[in-house]
């Protein structure tokens, strides 16, 4: 294997693994619900995102051969991250999770 | 090199879901475990890629695929259940 597509392949996954982390974190350190919703929707979507890139660089670069599945996970999770993440909003709003002073906006009072 | 930056990624993600797991425990109410459960299967399926490179195997990867679709689904019922008070009315 050449050597740039290797350091490609490791800067791919050191830059998921960095993702994941840093959204997992945002979700156990933040103060209030809404806030929390923030770092696991985006940075874990782009985490396994370039993970799977890595994954198909890797296996094109090997004799297994390469395919079309890491494409469709990463389609899925790109397409289905948004969505979620406001199915979950709305039910917290409607359950009126308690916030903090700094999150701005309140629709129910409108 | 692709040896070390894998055991690294391994680390990370695991540690990441640890700190899933601690939000999914001690998550005051339910839309944080939701989101908890929601970020785990995620982490899941980032575990299984890693797998999949380091066992240099495509085999898990449809596995990969339907905890993907499985995770969606279920974050959809679980947000839907806790809003209207039942999934499919």
């Amino acid at each position: 294997m050449n050597l740039f597509i290797e350091y490609i392949i490791a800067a791919l996954l050191l830059l998921g693994a960095v993702f994941t982390l840093v959204g997992a974190i945002g979700l156990a350190v933040l103060p209030d619900f809404f806030t929390r919703l923030h770092g696991p929707t985006k940075a874990t979507t782009v985490g396994v995102g370039a993970m799977a890139l890595a994954s198909m660089i890797w296996f094109a670069n090997q004799p297994v051969g390469t395919g079309f599945v890491e494409i469709l996970i990463m389609v899925f999770l790109l397409l289905t991250a948004p969505p979620s993440a406001n199915m979950m909003a709305k039910a917290a709003m409607h359950m009126e999770v308690p916030k903090v002073g700094n999150t701005r906006g309140d629709p129910w009072q409108q | 090199m692709i040896a070390i930056v894998l055991k690294i990624s391994i680390a990370l993600v695991v540690i990441a879901a640890l700190l899933n797991v601690y939000r999914l425990i001690v998550g005051p109410h339910a839309p944080d475990r939701v989101l908890a459960i929601d970020t785990l299967a995620i982490n899941a399926i980032a575990l299984i890629i890693l797998l999949g490179i380091t066992l240099n195997t495509r085999m898990y990867l449809e596995a990969a695929l339907l905890i993907a679709v499985m995770g969606f689904v279920s974050t959809v019922a679980m947000a839907k259940y806790l809003k209207r008070g039942s999934v499919i009315e």
